[in-house]
Parts: C-alpha cells; structure tokens; sequence
C-alpha cells in the first residue's frame, strides 16, 4: 500500500499530508488532522453525517479517497463559525431549536451552507432535496427546513419581484 | 416558535430557554465517543460473528488469526466465561458452546488497527454443529420447539420476573381483573383480532463504540457512548467480577439513544478484550451493518386481543395475549413484557381484564428497550380496535376515547388509584387541531382523505427503586456547576438541569453550567437515561441540591446580618432580605465566607448542595393476578390525529398533518417539549414503514440505511401541530412529568386509522408500505367485480 503525497486546503489553511492510497478523506480529516467535527455514521454514504464541502460542492467524505483531495479546498463545520462568532446559518439552528443529539448536525450544516452558497434563496422543497442526503433520527427535518429558511432570508432579505403587488 | 439569545434569564422554568450544548454542537466541538484523541497506544478490536441462527461451538481454532502481524490477542467464550444482563442475566459477553442468532459475537481480535484486527477475525475458525432454530413467537412457545436456553433455571433473575424453565418464555405476567367471561355476553358489540409488528431497529447516526482500558494495577476505564454509564458500571463490575469502586464509565455526548443505548449491549465485549492486553485503550466501534445484528432491536409482538362493549359505548371486558419476540437473550426484554402486561389495556377504564404477556426467546437479534417500551407495540392493536368498537356501535371514535379513557383517581387494572391526568384535554385538543369533525376533500381525483385519532399511555417501566442524585458547587463569581449522572442524548437533559438548578435556587439560567461529560468517578449516581424519567426524576434530585445550597446560603446571610432565613430571598444571584431590605451578591460569599460584622473572623464557606431521589412507594404485584397498590411510579397521556392522503393509484401516503398533544404535568422547556413532539411524531411515522426482514435461515437481510430505509427530509409531514396540558404530577418537580417516548407511541396506529377512515381498509401487521396499500385496493377492487 503506497504513500502519497498531497497539498490540500482545509479550511482556509494549507496542508501538506502523506496519505495512505486506502485511506478516505474521512478518516484523513478525522484521524490525521483531528477534525472531528465531521461524523462517521456508516462508511458507506448512505447517511450524510460526513458531509463536507469540496470544491464548493457538497459530499460524502467517506465516499472520497484522500488522493483524491490533492489539490482541493475542503470546508468542514470547523470551517464555519470565526472566532466564535457563529454563522447566521448556525445562529437560525440555535434559534430554531433544529439541534437535538448533534450526530448529523455537522453534516446537516453542511449541506444547507453548500445551498445557500448556490442557491441564496432556495423554495422549502429546494431545501428539503437539499437535505435528502442527510439522515436525522431526533428532530423530525422540520426545523432543519425552517432554519435554513430562516437563514437565508436574513442574509439576503427576498425582494418583492417586479409587478407583485 | 423561535428560541432567542438571552443574556440574563431570570426564573428560568417554565421559559424556552437555548440548549446549553447548542454553541457545541453547532460548530463541531461537541465531543463523542469516537472523537476522544487516545494517541499510538490504542489498540482496535474487531468482532467474529456466528454465520448461523443456532448452533453448538464443538472447536475455536485461533491460532491463525493470531498470526496475523499486529494481531496483540484473539479472545473468546472460554477466555470470557461470564454473562450479563439487567433483570435476567442469560447474555454471554462472547458466546460460550452455543451460538443463538446470525451474527452473535463467538471471538474478539485486538490488533493495532481496525483492518489488521478485521482481516485476522476471518481466520479464526469455528466448528459448529447446526441446530434447528425458531424464529416466530408463537412457533417458539410450542412445546416441540427447539429449546433456545436449555439452563434458563439456572440463571440469575430479579424478583419480580418470572421465567418459564424447560420453554422458551422467559417472562409471563398475569392481569386479571373482574371476570371477563361474565362479561361477554352483556357486550352489544365486540372486535377481536390479531395484530402483529416486526423486529424495527433504532438507528441513531453514532453506531455504537467503546473504548476499554484494563490498567496494570486492575483500574478499569470504559469510555463509551451510553445512556446508562452507571448502570453500566454495576452490571458490567458484577458479571466481569471488577471492584465496582475500579470500574470507571466515561459517557461524552450520545449521538442518539431512543433505547439502543440502554442497558450494556456490546459495551462489556469491549473490556473483555482490553483485560487480554493490559495498558493499552482498545477502540471497539461497531459498523451501520453490525448496528442492525449485533446491538439490540425493538422486540417483535404478536397480540391476540378482544375488546367488548356496550351499545352506549362502555368498555366491558378486555381479553389479550401479547407474545413479544425478545430475539436470542431477553435479558433486558423480559421487563418489556412484564410493562406491556400491567399495562396492557392501554389508556382505558376496563371493568373486566384478562392479560397474558410474554416474552419469548427467538433465534433472532437481541430484543431490547426502545422508545415506548412496549407501549407502541401493544397500542398497534388496542388503538384499532377501539376504532372498530366505536364504528360498531356508532359513535365518533374521538368521544369512544372520551368517555372511555383512563381519568384521575380511577382504580386503574392493577388496582393502583391514577394520578392526575387528563387524556380528554388531550383528545380535544388534537380533534381541535385538524378540524376532526370536518369532512375534507382530497386534492385528486384518485386520492382519498382520511383523518384517525389515537391516544395512549406509558409508566416509566424501571426497578421499583431506581435513584437520581445531584451535587451543586459554586464558582467564585457565583456561577454555578450541577453535577447529574443523567446522559445528554439529544431530548435537552442538561438544559433543564440548568434551568432546574437556577430556578430553586434564584439564579440567572446563564450562571449555570452542567458539569460533563458523565464519569461514574465524578458524576452522582443516575440509574440510567431511560424511561422518560429523568426530567421528573434527575428534576426531583437537582432541585433537592439547589434547595440544600440554597438554605446553606441563607443560614450564613441571616446569621450574619441577624435576620430570620424565613425574610430572605435569592434574586437573580443576590440575596435580598424582605424585612431590612438589605443585599447581598452571591459572588462576594459562595466561596469565601463572609466577614462577621460585629466581631473578628468569618462565616460559612463553600457552598455544596446535594440531592437524591428515589420513589420509595412501588409495590410487589400479585404473581397470578398482577394486582397490588401501586405497579408504577406515574403514567403519561397523550393523543394524536393524523390527516392524510391515499394515493390509490400507486399507494402512496401524503401525511398533510399530524397533531399531538401530551400531559405534560409542568412545561419546563415549552419549546424542547415541542422538539420531542415533532421528532417523536416523525419517528412513530417511519416506524410504521420499518422492518428488520430475515431470510429462511435467519440471517438479517436489510443491513444498510439503504435497505433498512428511516423517514429522511422528503418523507416528513407538511405539517407538524404540538401541544401540551399541564395536569401537575405530585411528586414532579414544579409538577412536570416525561415524555420523550410517548411522542411517538400511538403514532402508527393514528395512522392505521386515519388509512381505514380514507380507505375502509385496514392493516392488522406492520410494516405498512405503499405496495402493501396499493395491493389491498386492487384486491377489494376484485372482490367487488
């Protein structure tokens, strides 16, 4: 089993890793750079707990190979909140009560970021497609829907269009 | 409703403060089991699992693995003799002669990684001689079925569980009230039918892990995620023969529990293997596939249940058997059926009561507590039935339920007076809250509306003395550290010790911190986080602890300023006095003392306050009749209504609404509350679309998130409507009882009968499915042509 090396950027900063040719982007980002924020819940991509955003694309980081990073800008739930100062995003799952155990809530942050940075106002079904990906077993989705909602009105207050009344 | 930021909240309960864990959980800091960092001295475990159902172990031949390189230890039964359980104890940690389902633990590899340690437990080789299995209840209580536990007499059992040596029923409680046979034929209407529910799995997103240390000197650590780190202490400390005072039990955040993280599952396997390699931390972290076979799933049933009534609508008489499923070990299993049996009329007033309820041993996955314990199995069917007995004699189902729930003071069917409730509160305000009286139209040409209702019960199931305790201790700025054993899974435990704590004794809710995570070293002693006990029961104790430091504060203030304690009062972290108006913050004093005013020297000290609680009036049930004074501690009640629509064209259900309200007795958190309602309801509806399914041979076929599918973002209803009463509980704290079970309990069948009310069908087993829907419609559509 090789070694390989890679430069890749993880939120914001720049590392320099040797990465096994097995080894995920999961496990990397867990094991060697002690980013725990982002959950293993199955190793198979089914259950979303380790989303991350990859090139500005939301994914699996279990489904990803770390050599496939080379090169990459990978944002994790690390990568969010400044200096203590949560996102608005963050702040609408605080006020929206859209946290419960907290196992998905990372990956679940994830994906709804990864929207709005596309999408800055999406429909709640546009948010509800968004979140497929993600499992939840304790909160029900409905808060998760209502924070990013939430979220997205305040960072960009919709506009009336033009000709409605 | 929206939780806002508040920088001092003064008389915090009953307000919907924020989550103290939320600023953690948001930005990824919250630490889990499997984050805690352990360094290169961390070893990895891996489990072999048995290929079949039921079989004799003649040989395990180890050496092969042991080869391996990096490969520290291979353990197995014969290394590890011992068995575990919480009320019977009949569970190997790691099978020992005989194997009872796919995928039991026969041997634990230990290696310095995870894949070393998986490669090597493919070589360790077991020779077994197959034996015939059972996998159905009512297959496993004939007399000719293969005996699963052939020494189940031989096993250690608590005093109020009875086993059924020489058969596979490990526990069988009896209700017997009245006289049902008299009863019957003065019933102008009766229903009686079988209803059945299948194995259903928890899942939380963290699987199970744990990590064990067995140090030289014979300390023991277990770091694990667990709703029962002291729990876990006292069963694993006696089946494994370690001082209790040696085992430590570390619990960080519990990335969801709903039950599957009762008890010790997997977690004494963990120190069985760390004790063949002394001084290193042994990671034993379970796969998505191995949650599905190797933890633990809510228990099948089968119910055979026959209701009567009068043609005013007067429940009569009530006749049932419930046949759980309690999978390979029932260890923790068999008290499900002893609840499902004192409780097993529902929410009802029943003169006349004939109950049987068994767990039976099955070459299955283990059985254990989930969300409801019992109570949404059983309310599958009661909760139908009711419907039809309503239908027959023609009344709305909402007033059947009425007139026939379960009210305050009613000699309940064990004999025990009911506590205050108000199940009616309850059904009007669900029936308010989908207009239930309002025949509505759907929005399709081929789809069908419908609307049904269900209400139920559930007692804390649990040890008649299972104790909370809780210490308060003051930081110099007056800020508080509550000390609670009680686990953080989600449901909002730390917050509502916050909230407790600052309310008794006069704090802003942000001078407070809960003090985590859980270590049985440090951490008062909590029973376990389970059985929707904690808010009462944790509540009852932190309060105590407040109150104790609170009188401790006063005494040295009075003493001091020469008033009477009675005059004093703590406001917002000051202590102010009634009669002389005089102040006194509590950051100049919870440590140091105060300064005596008329002479030399000081006064008091630091401030500790201590708490317990434990119900101490539970009572015995009689054996043949499961009469006594008081079976349970308390009972919650709830309703819920569900409006939905059919699609008949493919079978699809749209849930448009479901609307639940619970008695809550006193809303500490009004809008946690809420969050347990709408996630409990979402997880009463994909429950009722989930099932483990098994292949001829009993081997688990659905191991995946993929084919073992949960309600995701898509599935959930447009809209979820909560509500609560607030009927107080008289031991409660401020009069609050649990409910983070009961949100989900009578979820499926509210379901059931909203389809029946849209369709005239009705669907006696779970799970429920589209194609299953779609099939019913085209062979009444057969039938009619």
């Amino acid at each position: 089993m090789g070694s390989h090396p890679i430069t890749v950027t993880v939120n914001g900063a720049k590392e320099r890793l040797n990465v096994q040719s097995n080894e995920t982007l999961l496990q990397m980002l867990r094991e060697r750079l002690a980013l725990t924020g982002t959950k293993n819940g199955c190793s198979a991509g089914e259950c979303g707990a380790c989303t991350i955003v990859m090139n500005g694309e939301p994914v699996n980081s279990c489904m990803v190979l770390a050599v496939e990073a080379d090169g990459a800008e990978i944002v994790t739930v690390e990568g969010l909140a400044k200096d203590g100062q949560l996102t608005l995003l963050q702040e609408a799952f605080a006020e929206h009560n859209a946290v419960q155990c907290g196992f998905c809530t990372p990956g679940v942050l994830i994906s709804a970021h990864a929207l709005l940075e596309r999408n800055p106002h999406p429909t709640e079904e546009e948010t509800k497609l968004a979140l497929v990906g993600n499992l939840c077993r304790c909160t029900g989705y409905l808060r998760l829907v209502e924070a990013v909602q939430a979220a997205a009105e305040k960072a960009a207050p919709s506009v009336p269009m033009k000709g409605d009344a | 409703m929206a939780v806002s930021e508040a920088t001092s909240t003064s008389d915090p309960v009953g307000k919907s403060v924020r989550r103290v864990d939320v600023f953690d959980k948001l930005t990824g800091a919250a630490t889990f089991t499997d984050d805690i960092q352990f360094g290169p001295n961390l070893y990895h475990a891996r489990l072999a699992r048995s290929p079949h159902a039921h079989a004799l172990i003649k040989r395990i031949d180890t050496s092969k693995a042991l080869e391996v390189p990096g490969v520290k230890a291979v353990v197995t039964g014969e290394d590890a003799p011992e068995l575990v359980g919480m009320y019977l104890v009949d569970r190997p940690v790691l099978a020992r002669a005989r194997v009872r389902y796919f995928g039991e633990p026969v041997a634990g590899v230990v290696a310095t990684s995870e894949s070393i340690a998986e490669e090597a437990t493919r070589l360790v080789e077991v020779e077994y001689e197959e034996l015939p299995a059972v996998f159905e209840p009512m297959d496993a209580i004939q007399p000719d079925a293969p005996l699963i536990h052939p020494n189940l007499g031989e096993y250690e059992v608590v005093p109020f569980i009875f086993p059924e040596p020489g058969t596979n029923i490990s526990e069988h409680f009896r209700l017997r009230k009245g006289d049902v046979e008299s009863a019957w034929p003065e019933c102008d209407a009766i229903v009686e039918m079988t209803f059945g529910l299948p194995q259903i799995q928890h899942v939380p997103l963290e699987p199970h892990v744990s990590v064990a240390l067995w140090e030289a000197s014979g300390e023991v650590t277990l770091w694990t995620s667990t709703q029962s780190p002291h729990a876990q202490r006292d069963l694993i400390a006696q089946s494994i023969d370690i001082p209790h005072g040696n085992l430590r039990v570390l619990s960080p955040y519990v990335g969801g529990g709903f039950g599957g993280k009762a008890g010790v599952t997997m977690e004494a396997s963990a120190v069985v293997l760390a004790r063949a390699v002394k001084g290193h931390p042994v990671k034993l972290r379970m796969t998505r596939e191995e949650e599905f076979v190797g933890t633990t799933m809510r228990q099948s049933l089968v119910a055979q249940t026959k209701i009567g009534c009068d043609a005013e609508g007067n429940l009569l008489a009530m006749e049932t058997e419930y046949y759980f499923g309690g999978g390979a070990y029932n260890d923790y299993g068999v008290n499900i059926a002893r609840a499902a049996g004192y409780s097993c009329t529902g929410p009802y007033d029943i003169p006349n009561v004939k109950g049987d309820s068994c767990s039976v041993y099955t070459n299955l996955p283990i059985g254990g507590p989930m969300r409801g314990f019992g109570m949404p199995e059983i309310h599958w069917g009661i909760e139908q039935i009711m419907d039809q007995l309503a239908e027959k004699i023609g009344m709305d189902p909402a007033e059947f339920r009425r007139r026939n729930c379960v009210k305050t003071g009613d000699t309940i069917l064990t004999g025990m007076e009911m506590p205050a409730i108000d199940v009616g509160a309850c059904v009007d305000k669900v029936t308010d809250a989908i207009d239930w009286d309002k025949r509505e139209e759907p929005s399709a040409p081929h789809k069908r509306r419908g609307k049904g209702i269900a209400i139920m019960w559930k007692a804390p199931a649990m040890p008649p003395n299972p104790g909370s305790s809780a210490v308060v201790r003051f930081n110099e700025d007056g800020t508080l550290n509550v000390e609670i054993g009680a686990q953080e899974l989600g449901q909002g435990a730390f917050t509502v010790a916050a909230q407790m704590a600052a309310q008794a004794l006069g704090l802003p809710f942000e001078w407070v911190r809960v003090v985590g995570p859980i270590d049985t070293k440090y951490s008062p002693y909590e029973w376990q986080t389970v059985a929707s006990r904690i808010t009462w029961s944790m509540g009852n104790a932190v309060k105590a602890a407040a109150e104790d430091a609170r009188r401790q504060i006063l005494d040295v203030v009075a003493e001091t300023w020469d008033e009477n304690p009675e005059d004093l009062d703590i406001k917002d972290g000051v202590v102010i006095s009634y009669r002389s108006e005089r102040e006194q913050p509590l950051k100049e004093m919870v440590v140091y003392g105060l300064p005596k005013e008329e002479e030399e020297g000081w006064r008091g000290g630091p401030i500790v306050g201590r708490g317990s609680f434990m119900p101490t009036y539970v009572t015995n049930l009689d054996f043949d009749t499961g009469q006594g004074p008081r079976a349970v501690v308390h009972y919650t009640v709830g309703a819920q209504a569900v409006d939905l629509e059919v699609d008949t064209e493919t079978g699809q259900i749209d849930f448009l609404k479901i609307a639940s309200a619970y008695d809550v007795g006193k809303a500490i958190n009004p809008d946690l509350i809420m969050t347990q309602i709408e996630g409990g309801a979402v997880h009463g509806m994909s429950s009722a679309f989930e099932a483990l399914r098994f292949d001829e041979r009993g081997r688990p076929l659905n191991r995946s998130m993929v084919d073992y599918r949960i309600a995701s973002a898509v599935d959930v209803p447009k809209e979820i409507h909560g509500d609560y009463v607030e009927t107080p509980l008289e031991d409660g704290p401020w009069g609050a009882r649990g409910v983070g079970e009961h949100v989900m309990v009578q979820t499926a069948p509210a379901i059931a009968n909203a389809i029946n009310n849209a369709l005239g069908i009705r669907f006696n087993n779970l799970p429920l499915s589209a194609e299953k829907i779609f099939l019913a419609l085209q062979e009444r559509e057969q039938q009619k042509a």
